[in-house]
């Protein structure tokens, strides 16, 4: 499978990076130089396989469902690039979703 | 007494504890000696004041007789693990003014253990990287030269900042995490010891994410005893990691003498590559000589697997690293970008502004794998190829205790060198990523230097959760290799 420029400028758009023009040539020279490279998993045969999701193969812990923290609100906000504070709370700030 | 700078943590400790040496002139020696070489750029931030001050709460424990096991101990963090109102930037601009409001389980551990912290040490951007140069914040120099060459290579990455500042004797011993080599490639390439766990065997929890299935994190030293004490002041069951193991964390220090009387070491067939350098494959030789004649029997093994090892990983860890890569928009802490137009404007902008050329790399390809149509082809047939690695190491371990390869397979090379293409870069990590995609734990241990007096590193993998017979058999080969060649920079 090779990639062709909309497919490079599609991947980009869904993970949310910014690609000029000059960029998605580069990116299809490397990535199809990549994907080439992966191609050789097709030679092993996985007939009847179980996927391994994990290093280790063992069920995942449960525990109990309580509060163990939270109230946090201060440094939770802390690292925020832009914050608005009203009389409703404070909030991270973003811009304007719906008109 | 040697220069303070040059202890092993074994020695410090003992010299502490008979209060000969101050925790105070400790740290004090190793801050200046990384003020000093900073050239080297091992260090993305060090405090100073925060060691002065850990220092001087060391010396009053010890006056009282109250030494826990790390009391005074000056350490490098690898500035993945978050560290509590220290900024902490993966070395990527995204994470830009970020100073984290919590502490990482591991670094939690090594201050109740009583480290110093000097300071925050470089790496591949998000850890991406086996050689130290996608850091935004400037590649690591190895503090080794090549004989009759003046070029500064590369300490390896993504731990390059920890393995340096070891080698370099500006700390005494530094965290790292390895994902597919990232502790044991760039212990290998400047002549120190890196082992990377048993997965679940350190926490998780508090260390910028990777790939979640293949991070570990795992301790730089300059002996295997001392990685040995790291280790475990590191390790233990943390129930904020869910894949955190509770098992009982045994004392690996007094796994180190242990000796490899009656063991069965397997040399794997499918290690030896062809164009593989011949000083690597004589050192290797020499490896399995001095197990045999410390009393270990040598058995060639199969792992059929080992040549799909690197491509597999290639699909894992990217689609992991999509995923974890997504929450870094630009909305709740680290860069903005705002181009002024709508919000999914402000997150292509901010994540194209604030993430390196190998980081978008593989947030595409893990995102292309993952995408409708491609996720059978790619991700599903990478998870089947992992499992019959896995199962290649499960049938080894029915007839070896731990198996004896190279660390790496070439020496360090030169800064700017295997930059052309990406794929050349990758297969750095061709002998170490096979332990990742298992779980198994791995130490690279310093065992001889090539032709151009550069250190190479031998690789023990040994059974999952049995790091102790690891150490024994790391222990054994720096005891016939009397590996005691320095660095051209130091302290």
């Amino acid at each position: 499978m090779s990639l062709d420029p909309e497919t490079v400028r599609r991947i980009a758009d869904l993970a949310r990076i910014a690609v000029t023009e000059d960029e998605v040539a580069r990116l299809q020279g490397e990535l199809n130089g990549i994907l080439a490279w992966i191609e050789q998993l097709n030679e092993v045969a996985t007939e009847g396989v179980e996927p391994q999701t994990g290093a280790v193969r063992m069920p995942l812990r449960l525990r109990d469902d309580v509060v163990t923290e939270g109230d946090q609100h201060d440094a939770i906000l802390a690292n925020a690039p832009d914050r608005a504070d009203n009389a409703l709370g404070s909030f991270f700030a973003v811009p304007k979703v719906v008109e | 007494m040697s220069k303070p700078t040059d202890l092993t943590i074994a020695e410090a400790r003992d010299l502490l504890s008979r209060r000969a040496l101050s925790a105070r002139e400790l740290t004090e020696a190793h801050l200046s000696a990384a003020e000093r070489l900073s050239s080297l750029n091992a260090f993305i931030t060090l405090t100073a004041e925060r060691a002065l001050r850990d220092a001087a709460r060391s010396d009053e424990r010890l006056a009282r007789g109250e030494a826990r096991p790390l009391e005074g101990i000056p350490l490098g963090i690898k500035d993945l693990f978050c560290t509590e109102g220290i900024r902490t930037t993966a070395a990527s601009r995204i994470l830009d003014g970020f100073t984290p409001p919590y502490e990482s389980t591991v670094t939690r551990k090594l201050w109740e253990a009583g480290a110093v912290c000097l300071g925050k040490t470089n790496l591949d951007e998000f850890a991406m990287g086996s050689s130290n140069t996608t850091s935004a914040f400037g590649h690591v120099v190895n503090p080794w030269r090549r004989r009759g060459d003046n070029r500064d290579l590369v300490p390896g990455g993504s731990s390059g900042g920890s393995a340096a500042a070891v080698a370099a004797r500006l700390c005494l011993g530094a965290t790292a995490t390895d994902t597919g080599g990232s502790i044991r490639q760039p212990a290998a390439f400047t002549g120190t010891v890196g082992i990377k766990p048993t997965y679940g065997r350190c926490s998780r929890w508090g260390i910028i994410a990777f790939a979640s299935s293949l991070d570990q994190a795992g301790p730089i030293a300059r002996t295997v005893r001392d990685a040995a004490i790291l280790l475990r002041a590191m390790s233990g069951f943390d129930p904020k990691d869910s894949t955190s193991a509770d098992v009982p964390v045994p004392d690996f220090e007094a796994a180190v003498g242990r000796g490899v009387q009656g063991l069965k070491i397997g040399v794997p067939k499918e290690y030896r590559l062809s164009g593989m350098s011949a000083a690597i494959i004589s050192l290797w030789e020499r490896g399995a000589a001095w197990l045999r004649e410390a009393g270990a029997e040598i058995r060639e093994i199969s792992l059929p697997h080992t040549k799909y090892a690197l491509p597999c990983y290639y699909i894992i860890a990217p689609a992991e690293a999509s995923s974890n890569l997504a929450r870094y928009d630009g909305v709740r802490f680290g860069l903005r970008v705002d181009p002024g137009g709508d919000l999914d404007d402000l997150y292509a902008a901010t994540r194209a502004a604030g993430f390196g050329a190998e980081v978008r790399r593989r947030i595409l390809i893990g995102t292309y794998v993952l995408s409708a149509g491609y996720y059978d082809a790619y991700y599903l047939k990478a998870q089947k190829v992992r499992a019959l690695i896995a199962r290649d190491f499960d049938r080894a371990w029915a007839e070896v205790d731990a198996i004896l390869t190279p660390a790496t397979p070439t020496s360090a090379f030169a800064i700017g060198e295997k930059q052309d293409d990406p794929v050349t870069m990758y297969l750095n990590d061709v002998f170490t990523v096979t332990a990742n995609l298992a779980g198994l734990p791995g130490i690279s241990v310093p065992a001889g230097l090539d032709e151009g007096g550069l250190p190479l590193g031998l690789q023990v993998i040994g059974r999952p959760f049995d790091e102790e017979t690891v150490f024994a058999v790391a222990g054994a080969i720096e005891r016939a290799a009397g590996f005691d060649a320095l660095p051209a920079v130091r302290a």
